[in-house]
C-alpha cells in the first residue's frame, strides 16, 4: 500500500513538473498574463478606484472574491476549532 | 538572593514583573498599530487580514503573559463571537447591498445610487468597508483559535 501510495506521489510530481515546461519564464514581458491583465491594473487602478495602494485595489476591488472566501476559509476554520474543541462550563 | 530564588522558584515563566508591566504597556500601542495598518491598507503595505493578526496577537499576549481570564476579561467569548460573525458579514452584506442596489455582487461603484458620492469614490470606500469587516473577523478568529488550542477548549487556565 506504502509503495503504492508512493508511486502515486511520483507520477503526479512528474506530471505536475511535467506541466511546468510550458510555463512563460520567470518575469517575461512578453508572457500573456503582463501583457493583458497586468498593465491595465497598473494604468487603471489608480483611475478607477483612488486606492493609492494598487495591491489593496487589486484584493479588495477588482479580486474581491477571493478576498471574500479567503474570509470564509478562515472563519470556517475558527468555527471547526471551536466546534472540536470547545467545552465551556456556561 | 537566596529570598529571590525561594520566591521565583515556583512560579511560571510568564508570572515575571517585568514582562507583565513590559506587556501592560505595549498591548495599547498593539492595537493601535494594527488599527493603523486596516485603516492605512490604501496607502501603505497593510489591510484586513494583517491589521487583524496584529489585533489579535495583542489578546494572545495578553493571555501568554497573565492568563486566559485576563485576555477574556478585555474579550469576552461572547463578544467574540459576536464580533467574528459580523466581520463576515459586514463583508458579505457590503456585497449583497452592491447588487441590491443594481450593480453586480461586489460592484462597490452602486452603491452610488444609495448615496450619491461618485463611483469612483464609493469603491474606495467600499474597499474600505471590507477590509474593516476583514480586520474584525480575523481578529477575533486569531483571539479564539489561540484560546481554543491554548487550553485544550476548557477556557479556562491555558498556556
Amino acid at each position: 500500500m506504502k509503495a503504492l501510495a508512493f508511486l502515486a506521489t511520483l507520477a503526479t510530481g512528474i506530471v505536475l513538473l511535467y506541466g511546468t515546461r510550458d510555463f512563460a519564464a520567470w518575469g517575461d514581458a512578453a508572457s500573456p498574463a503582463s501583457r493583458h491583465v497586468s498593465p491595465v491594473y497598473i494604468q487603471q487602478a489608480v483611475k478607477q478606484t483612488h486606492v493609492p495602494n494598487i495591491v489593496t485595489a487589486i484584493l479588495g476591488d477588482y479580486r474581491g472574491y477571493d478576498t471574500m472566501f479567503e474570509t470564509v476559509v478562515i472563519y470556517c476554520a475558527g468555527l471547526a476549532v471551536i466546534c472540536v474543541l470547545r467545552r465551556q462550563k456556561t | 538572593m537566596k529570598l529571590l530564588q525561594e520566591r521565583t522558584r515556583d512560579r511560571l515563566a510568564g508570572e515575571d514583573l517585568i514582562v507583565r508591566t513590559a506587556v501592560r504597556l505595549l498591548v495599547p500601542f498593539i492595537q493601535l498599530f494594527g488599527l493603523y495598518v486596516i485603516v492605512h491598507g490604501h496607502y501603505s503595505p497593510g489591510g484586513g487580514f494583517q491589521g487583524g493578526v496584529i489585533l489579535g496577537s495583542s489578546f494572545i499576549l495578553l493571555a501568554l503573559a497573565f492568563d486566559l481570564r485576563t485576555s477574556l476579561r478585555f474579550l469576552s467569548v461572547r463578544v467574540n463571537a459576536v464580533l467574528s460573525n459580523v466581520g463576515v458579514l459586514i463583508y458579505t452584506g457590503v456585497a449583497l447591498l452592491c447588487a441590491l442596489a443594481g450593480g453586480l455582487f461586489l460592484d462597490y461603484s452602486a452603491l452610488d445610487r444609495i448615496l450619491p458620492l461618485g463611483p469612483v469614490a464609493w469603491r474606495s470606500m467600499g474597499i474600505f468597508l471590507v477590509e474593516l469587516g476583514v480586520g474584525i473577523a480575523v481578529m477575533c478568529i486569531m483571539a479564539s483559535l489561540f484560546w481554543d488550542l491554548g487550553s485544550g477548549g476548557e477556557m479556562d487556565e491555558g498556556l
